[in-house]
């Protein structure tokens, strides 16, 4: 498997200013942070309000630029000024409010946004516009106004309207925090549909433990640095540690947790219902 | 001491092509000192709803009452009830707006023509009551972190001293500990000062642990009103319209298909956690 996104020493740094502009300090974002990620992966990054998530989430498409360190995506170095597009076009970004990132006053043309500014010519541009609309399920709604949409269905558009840049890996912070139970699975289903189908790389930024537990990898970060590293049961098996980290872990997760501490014989590390059901009956 | 809203309809934008009634015929009564979750999904009239409780939207038909006197009476002292039934909006630290956090908070009573040093011991008062340390008064409220500026924000509410306090999603986007800061603060607002409560949420599992009553909204009508373990009861229906039910709830409905003697009307992980031991013949 080849290297999607790999970063060496990275760091950002933030120049705090006074009223009159004049450097005070500097504030460390993003502090060494290593991380190398595979072609086809899912990864997921976990952190508190303010860890860094964000931030490392810009340096995959270069809305920023290292202060130190370098990142690569797809091979391509993004500090290179003239490797700028071909970076944006591998790593498309969802972020988490659907209402500032469509543009578009019909669903089509929000979604050809993407491939007209790539410069695709305009037969191509409807091809891909139908294909990205039939992979997130909205393709009925291609002449429908943006605005009348659920906020679910929303954020399928906006990520029809990365895809429709084919990109290798999708990048997607917090794409779910603002949506209702519903909005959520749609999301991530069609998520989880691109990989399997698309083989897209996909990095998902999450306050939901939830969403995370069918990671291959899951990063945990804590004033700009990687503090866990691990897959899914490896990490949620230290619930102690995640709450230091002000996360969490899937209720029943915690439920477990609570059930070994009162002499259950339960394994750390239960991920999902099923898995919690099969052994208490087997323990009745 | 209540709020009671007798066969309130709202029609949205009457006579226009985007005429649509947003809420159908509600009946709802909400008892001073009571914990109210209202749940429903995007679009479903939530926030429709909690905008006729202080009167800042006028229902086209039906009448609001507070402490039993119908607030659209003519005469009827409106400011005073905006005061006595705050409202804290969705994502409400994008409405801070002043120099400093005291004076951001002093708004309101300011508003309500206190003078300066009455507001000032309010605005105090109400940081205290929000979880903010004393420290913060003199910050600018844009150098807070999400959880401080949304505790902000709701202390700008607070200091009007309101009897009731309804939130719209005040956990929308926070860190897993960020929510939980938060709704604790509330809870014991809800306990140790006899605030009634209502509080709108995506997050079943929030509503589970901290209402007495749920209130589920469904196309602009009360679908169900009543406990938690009445309105989780209904996990199929509820699912339908694009709920859920906490995820214990579920493990126990497993359970209980799978032959364990386990109650189902189970909504927080400690219950879930005493049934199990009971079921299995360990308990306490």
């Amino acid at each position: 498997m080849e290297s999607m996104v790999h970063t060496e020493n990275l760091v950002f740094e933030y120049e705090k200013q006074d009223e009159e502009n004049h450097v005070i300090g500097r504030s460390r974002a993003i502090d060494e942070v290593n991380i190398d990620i595979r072609e086809g992966q899912f990864v997921a990054i976990l952190g508190h309000n303010g860890s860094g998530k964000s931030t490392l989430a810009k340096h995959l498409n270069a809305i920023l630029l290292p202060t130190q360190g370098t990142v690569w995506v797809n091979g391509q170095n993004t500090r290179q000024p003239e490797k700028l597009w071909n970076v944006r076009q591998s790593a498309g970004m969802v972020f988490q409010n659907p209402d500032n990132q469509i543009i578009g006053t019909v669903v089509e043309e929000d979604v050809g946004f993407g491939p007209e500014n790539l410069g695709v010519e305009t037969d191509r541009i409807w091809e891909r516009v139908e294909e990205s609309l039939r992979a997130v399920g909205m393709i009925e709604y291609r002449y429908h106004s943006p605005n009348k949409l659920s906020g679910g269905q929303k954020q399928r558009v906006a990520i029809a309207g990365v895809i429709a840049m084919r990109p290798k890996c999708i990048v997607l912070d917090e794409p779910t925090a603002m949506l209702d139970p519903v909005g959520r699975r749609e999301v991530l289903r069609t998520v989880e549909e691109l990989r399997r189908q698309e083989k897209v790389t996909v990095i998902l930024i999450t306050h939901y433990m939830e969403e995370v537990i069918d990671a291959d990898r899951v990063f945990v970060m804590d004033h700009g640095r990687v503090v866990m590293e691990g897959t899914p049961r490896e990490i949620f098996s230290q619930v102690e540690l995640l709450k230091r980290y002000r996360l969490d872990v899937p209720q029943v997760t915690i439920l477990a947790d609570k059930l070994r501490k009162r002499g259950l014989p339960i394994p750390a590390g239960i991920l999902k219902k099923e898995e919690l059901v099969e052994l208490l009956c087997r323990l009745n | 001491m209540s709020i009671k809203l007798e066969h309130v309809n709202y029609l949205y934008s009457p006579g226009t092509a985007y005429e649509r009634m947003a809420l159908k015929d509600i009946c709802l009564e909400i008892q001073q000192g009571e914990f109210v979750g209202i749940i429903g999904h995007t679009g479903s009239g939530k926030s429709t709803l909690i905008q006729h409780l202080n009167g800042l939207i006028r229902a086209t038909g039906g009448n609001v009452y507070y402490n039993g006197e119908n607030i659209y009476r003519e005469g009827y002292p409106m400011r005073e009830l905006r005061s006595q039934v705050g409202l804290v909006f969705q994502y409400p630290e994008y409405q801070l707006f002043e120099e400093t956090v005291l004076k951001d908070v002093c708004f309101g009573p300011k508003n309500q023509g206190l003078p300066q040093e009455e507001c000032e011991k309010r605005a105090r008062e109400a940081l205290k009551l929000a979880g903010l340390k004393e420290k913060y008064e003199q910050y600018s409220p844009f150098d807070l972190s999400g959880g401080q500026k949304r505790r902000a924000a709701i202390a700008g509410v607070l200091a009007m001293r309101p009897r009731v306090l309804v939130l719209d999603e005040p956990t929308a986007g926070l860190d897993p500990k960020g929510r939980d800061e938060i709704l604790d603060q509330i809870s014991y607002l809800h306990r140790e000062g006899g605030l009634t409560v209502i509080l709108v949420s995506h997050s079943m599992e929030d509503v589970a642990r901290y209402a007495d009553r749920i209130v589920v909204m469904n196309g602009g009508e009360i679908l169900y009103n009543g406990t938690p373990k009445e309105v989780f009861a209904h996990y199929r229906e509820l699912e339908k319209i694009g709920l859920a039910a906490p995820q214990v709830t579920y493990i126990m409905h497993d359970l209980q298909e799978k032959g364990m003697k386990v109650r189902t009307d189970v909504t927080t992980v400690e219950e879930a956690a005493d049934e199990i031991m009971a079921a299995l013949g360990r308990g306490k």
